[in-house]
């Protein structure tokens, strides 16, 4: 049972410090999930690969699939699934219903200092963290775990070509014909995943 | 005019939660075709001014604009039901895939294991990206520029309290409230 009031504590925290987005939002869950060691940090690199391919906000999905994983690692009696079931719906519940009450119940509020110039002020100082925020989940997800798991150096420069064409890929626009079109995410690591397949198998 | 029934309100919010790839602005836009275009239950002005309260607040913006949308139609109940409506799709599918891919299966599987080893560093390059892209979208002064840098060093260190990102979030707040009075008092000054 404490291990679910652990669990509802660390999405509460999250819920309400969830500024920026989705991305800046990655260092929080990874702080409150990775560092007590409720997933591995492949696992949560994982996640967000599921996340990216499937629908709805990076912040609902890892909270769903973290709930339902991390049960079963934290502790051994939780091995059920119905527990990791409990685990997803409250991490998920926990997550949103700080901002749910907030734009319920503090709306006029943040309307009346819309108009004084402080919420403003507030997120100019916010924006710069958020760009920190997002470059500390990149840095912390640049590991051997990621980038060279079986420690061979072959490997290593492998997975550091993937991750720049990756990068090429998903920033730039690319010119195809005589058009410059976007990738989407999910082509990128649909392409990721085929590379893998035919190196790693 | 179609009515906001509730129910009308839970399915055009699962529609929208089911068939929208990342969140954030890409639902956005797509919950404005809905609620402003399609339906016209919203005025854009009204809609527009929704954005900006649920852009203020923290948590998950989709849902954020899902609750307060159902509020102005239906009150609080009906912000229930579209935050519900905008959550139970990726919920959903997400806990099905937890099921039955689990950690276990993606380690020991051998094609699914190799997969995952391609996949990992690209994941890694689709969070560099947004880095860039917040970075210009948040116009850094020589000000202003070092923040991102220290906040991102001091978190990866991994040394206790000093590497929670909450406490930066804390610190960007105050910061900017207080340069704003600060300025405020001394044009008052003047």
């Amino acid at each position: 049972m404490s291990f679910y009031l652990k669990l509802i504590w660390a999405y509460l925290k999250i819920g309400i410090f969830g500024f920026g987005g989705g991305y800046a939002m990655l260092s929080l869950v990874e702080r409150a999930v990775v560092g007590p060691g409720w997933i591995s940090e492949t696992m949560f690199t994982d996640i967000v690969a599921i996340s990216q391919m499937t629908p709805g906000p990076i912040g609902i999905n890892s909270a769903t699939y973290i709930g339902y994983v991390a049960p079963h690692v934290a502790a051994p009696e939780l091995a059920g699934w119905w527990w990791g079931v409990l685990g997803s719906i409250l991490a998920t519940l926990a997550v949103t219903v700080p901002s749910f009450i907030l734009v319920l119940y503090a709306s006029h509020f943040i309307r009346r200092h819309q108009e004084s110039g402080a919420i403003k002020a507030i997120f100019s100082g916010l924006r710069p963290v958020v760009v920190g925020l997002i470059a500390s989940a990149a840095l912390m997800l640049m590991n051997n775990a990621n980038f060279n798991p079986r420690g061979i150096d072959w490997q290593l420069w492998t997975n550091i070509a993937i991750c720049a064409v990756a990068f090429v890929l998903a920033y730039f626009k690319i010119p195809i014909g005589k058009k410059k079109i976007s990738i989407h995410p999910i082509l990128i690591i649909i392409l990721a995943g085929i590379v893998g397949l035919l190196i790693y198998y | 005019m179609t009515t906001s029934s509730y129910w009308r309100l839970f399915a055009t919010f699962f529609k929208i939660g089911a068939f929208t790839f990342g969140g954030g602005w890409a639902m956005i836009s797509i919950i404005e075709r809905e609620i402003v275009d399609k339906y016209h239950w919203i005025e854009r002005d009204d809609f527009l001014d929704l954005l900006a309260i649920a852009q203020s607040m923290p948590g998950i913006l989709a849902v954020n604009i899902a609750t307060s949308v159902g509020d102005k139609l239906r009150g609080p109940k009906g912000s229930m039901v579209a935050a519900a409506g905008t959550i139970l799709p990726s919920f959903l599918i997400i806990l099905a895939i937890a099921i039955f891919l689990t950690p276990d299966i993606i380690k020991n599987n051998r094609v699914i294991s190799a997969i995952f080893m391609g996949i990992r560093p690209a994941v890694v390059a689709l969070i560099i990206a947004p880095v860039l892209t917040s970075a210009k979208a948040a116009k850094l002064k020589w000000k202003t520029v070092w923040i991102p840098f220290v906040v991102a060093l001091m978190i990866s260190v991994d040394m206790g309290i000093v590497s929670n990102p909450i406490l930066y979030i804390i610190l960007g707040a105050i910061g900017g409230f207080s340069v704003w009075k600060f300025s405020q008092h001394n044009l008052e000054k003047k």
